[in-house]
C-alpha cells in the first residue's frame, strides 16, 4: 500500500475574504472593499495583483498583514492564520508609498527592522551591511531618511521587507512613483528574490512590470476577483487577431477576399502582402483564398494582446 | 527584546525632537532666574529657588508628558510607519508598552537633568546645608511619578483619538485628578447616597494626582524647600498606587489598540 501523497499547502491561502468599511460620520454606510475573493499562491511564484484605484488590493494586503481584520473569510500564510505573530518572521512587507522614521538613518532603520525580528547582533550587523549594498545605498546609509529621495526611500523600504530571508514578500506598488532607473533596480531585486525561490506577492499598476516579471496575475474590480492565471493563459484566452504575410500574390487578391466577405485589413509590404483578421473564422477563409489562388503563406502570427489591453478591457 | 527596541527608538524619536530641547532650555532658564526671585526674599532665597525650580520640573515634564504621549501612538497611524512595525513579529501590546516605556525614560532623562541643573543653581547660589541636596531626590521623584501616569493617560486617548481631543482629555483629567480629593469631600457634603456613591466611584477611577504633590497633608515641593525630610514609607505606598495606576492604563490603552483596524 502506498503512504498518502502529502498535501501540498499553498504559500498564500486565501478564502472567501470580504471586507466592509463603515463611512459617514452621522449617517454610518457600509461600503464593501472585498468581496468572497478566494485565490491561492504556490511556494516560489511571483504573483502579481492587479486592480485600478480602489479595486481593493491594499485591502487584501492590510489583511493578509493583520492590519485590518476581514469582515468574513480567511487568510492564511505558509500555513498558519494571518493573526499569528510568529509567523510574520518569515515574511516581509512593503506598504503603499511607504514612509519610515525620518529622524533615522538608514542604517539605524534595518538595525531596528532587524531587532524587532528577532536578529541577534553578530548576524544582524552583516545582514544590515548586505541588505544596505544590495539595494545601492551604501554611499547614504548614515544619511537621515528625511533626506531620501522617494526611490530612496522605495529601496529602504525594500531592505526592511527582505532583511530576514523571508519566504514570502508581500510588496504594495513598489514601483509607483520611481523613475524608470528606479523601477528597474526593483525589478532587479524582485528577479534576485524570485531566483532565491522566495515567494513574492505585489500589487502594481505598472503593467509592463508585471508582465516583464510575474508567473501568474489576479485582476481584481470593484472588489471582485475578475481573473487569475498564468499571464499566457490569460493573454490567449483573450487572443482574437491574427497577423498572415502572404507572398506570390496574384493579381486581384484583394478584391477576391473581399468578394468572399472576408473583414480584414490588407496592407502591402514590398512584394507581399500583410493581412490582418479578426477571430479563427476570418483566419480560416483568408488562409484556404490564398491557398486556392496559389498564394505562398509565408507566415501567419496571434497577435497577442499586451496585459495593458487586456486590463483595460476587462477594468476599462 | 522587541519592547526594548521600540522603547529605545521611542527614546530616540524624543531626544532627537527639537521641540523636546525648547521646552528643557526653558526650564533650565526658569530655574536660573529663580535666582534673581530669591533676592527678593531674605534670608530663604534657596527655599524659593527650590520652590521655583521644582514647580518648573513638574511644569515642563507635565507638557512633555502630554505633547508627546498624545502622539506616541497617533502619529505612528497618521504617518503609516506603523505598517511596516506590525507586520513584523511584533504584539500589538508590545507596540504599546515599548511606546510608554521609551517616552517614560525621556522623562526620567529630563527631570534627572533639570534636578541636576537645580542642584547647580543652588550649588552656585550658596549651597544648602548637608543633606538638602538629597531632600530633594524624593520630590523630583514623585513628580517623575505623576508623569508616569500623566503619560499612560495620554497614551490611552492617542490609541483612539486626535491629538487636540486627546490633549483636550488629558488635560481635563490631570485638572480633575488634582482635585479629587474635593470630589469625595462634596459626596460627603451633599447628603445624598447617589451621588456619595457616583462620587466615590469618580475618586477611585480617576487619576489622584494629589498623591504626587502632597504627603501627609504636607506639600512636597515645599518639604524639599524647607530641607524636611519626606516619609520613605508614604513614598512607597504613592509608588505602588503609582504603579498600578500606570499599568492598568497602559493595560486598557493595549485593549484599545489591539482591537484597531489601520485603513
Amino acid at each position: 500500500m502506498t503512504p498518502p501523497e502529502p498535501k501540498v499547502m499553498s504559500v498564500i491561502e486565501i478564502e472567501n475574504l470580504t471586507k466592509d468599511f463603515e463611512v459617514g460620520f452621522w449617517r454610518k454606510r457600509r461600503v464593501r472593499a472585498l468581496e468572497g475573493l478566494t485565490l491561492r499562491v504556490e511556494a516560489g511564484e511571483v504573483f502579481g495583483f492587479l486592480g485600478p484605484n480602489g479595486a481593493g488590493k491594499t485591502t487584501t494586503l492590510k489583511i493578509l498583514m493583520h492590519l485590518i481584520r476581514p469582515t468574513s473569510g480567511s487568510a492564511r500564510i505558509l500555513g498558519s492564520p494571518v493573526d499569528q505573530v510568529a509567523m510574520r518572521a518569515r515574511i516581509g512587507y512593503l506598504p503603499e508609498n511607504p514612509y519610515f522614521y525620518d529622524y533615522l538613518t538608514a542604517e539605524e532603520l534595518l538595525v531596528y527592522a532587524g531587532r524587532l525580528l528577532g536578529l541577534g547582533a553578530p548576524q544582524l550587523g552583516r545582514k544590515v551591511d548586505a541588505m544596505i549594498d544590495m539595494v545601492g545605498l551604501g554611499p547614504a546609509r548614515r544619511v537621515q531618511l528625511r533626506k531620501y529621495s522617494k526611490g530612496m526611500v522605495q529601496r529602504i523600504g525594500i531592505a526592511q521587507a527582505v532583511l530576514n530571508d523571508p519566504e514570502v514578500v508581500f510588496l504594495d506598488e513598489p514601483m509607483s512613483g520611481l523613475d524608470p532607473l528606479g523601477r528597474r533596480e526593483v525589478r532587479e531585486i524582485i528577479t534576485g528574490l524570485k531566483a532565491r525561490g522566495v515567494t513574492v506577492f505585489f500589487s502594481s499598476h505598472i503593467l509592463p512590470d508585471v508582465e516583464a516579471l510575474c508567473d501568474r496575475v489576479a485582476i481584481l474590480h470593484q472588489g471582485r476577483l475578475r481573473e487569475v492565471g498564468a499571464l499566457d493563459s490569460i493573454l490567449d484566452v483573450s487572443l482574437e487577431a491574427h497577423e498572415i504575410v502572404l507572398g506570390r500574390v496574384p493579381a486581384g487578391f484583394g478584391d477576391r477576399l473581399r468578394g468572399a466577405g472576408a473583414e480584414c485589413k490588407v496592407d502591402t509590404l514590398g512584394d507581399r502582402l500583410q493581412v490582418r483578421t479578426s477571430g479563427v473564422p476570418q483566419l480560416n477563409t483568408v488562409v484556404s483564398l490564398a491557398l486556392a489562388s496559389g498564394a505562398e503563406l509565408v507566415s501567419v502570427n496571434p497577435i497577442r494582446p499586451s496585459l495593458e489591453d487586456y486590463f483595460l478591457a476587462e477594468v476599462g | 527584546m522587541r519592547v526594548l527596541a521600540i522603547a529605545h527608538n521611542t527614546f530616540r524619536e524624543c531626544i532627537r525632537d527639537k521641540i523636546l530641547y525648547n521646552l528643557i532650555v526653558f526650564a533650565l532658564l526658569m530655574i536660573a532666574s529663580s535666582v534673581a526671585l530669591g533676592h527678593l526674599t531674605l534670608g530663604h532665597s534657596e527655599k524659593v529657588i527650590i520652590d521655583v525650580g521644582l514647580t518648573a520640573i513638574s511644569v515642563i515634564g507635565t507638557l512633555i508628558a502630554i505633547f508627546i504621549g498624545i502622539g506616541l501612538v497617533y502619529k505612528e497611524m497618521e504617518k503609516r510607519t506603523i505598517y511596516a512595525l506590525l507586520a513584523k513579529p511584533v504584539e500589538r501590546w508590545q507596540f504599546v508598552v515599548g511606546k510608554f516605556l521609551g517616552l517614560l525614560f525621556t522623562l526620567a532623562v529630563n527631570v534627572a537633568v533639570m534636578t541636576a541643573g537645580l542642584m547647580l543653581t543652588l550649588a552656585l547660589h550658596g549651597g544648602l546645608p548637608p543633606g538638602g541636596y538629597v531632600r530633594l531626590l524624593p520630590a523630583a521623584y514623585l513628580i517623575l511619578m505623576s508623569l508616569a501616569v500623566t503619560t499612560a493617560l495620554a497614551l490611552v486617548f492617542s490609541t483612539f483619538s486626535t491629538p487636540a481631543l486627546s490633549a483636550l482629555f488629558t488635560f481635563f483629567l490631570w485638572g480633575i485628578g488634582h482635585f479629587s480629593g474635593d470630589l469625595l469631600e462634596l459626596g460627603r457634603a451633599i447628603r445624598s447616597e447617589t451621588f456619595a456613591f457616583v462620587s466615590r466611584a469618580l475618586y477611585y477611577a480617576l487619576p489622584n494626582f494629589s498623591n504626587f504633590t502632597a504627603i501627609d497633608s504636607r506639600n512636597v515641593i515645599l518639604t524639599a524647600a524647607y530641607h524636611r525630610e519626606i516619609d520613605a514609607a508614604a513614598v512607597g505606598w504613592v509608588s505602588l498606587y503609582g504603579v498600578i495606576y500606570t499599568a492598568a492604563l497602559v493595560g486598557i490603552a493595549s485593549a484599545i489598540f489591539a482591537r484597531r483596524d489601520f485603513k
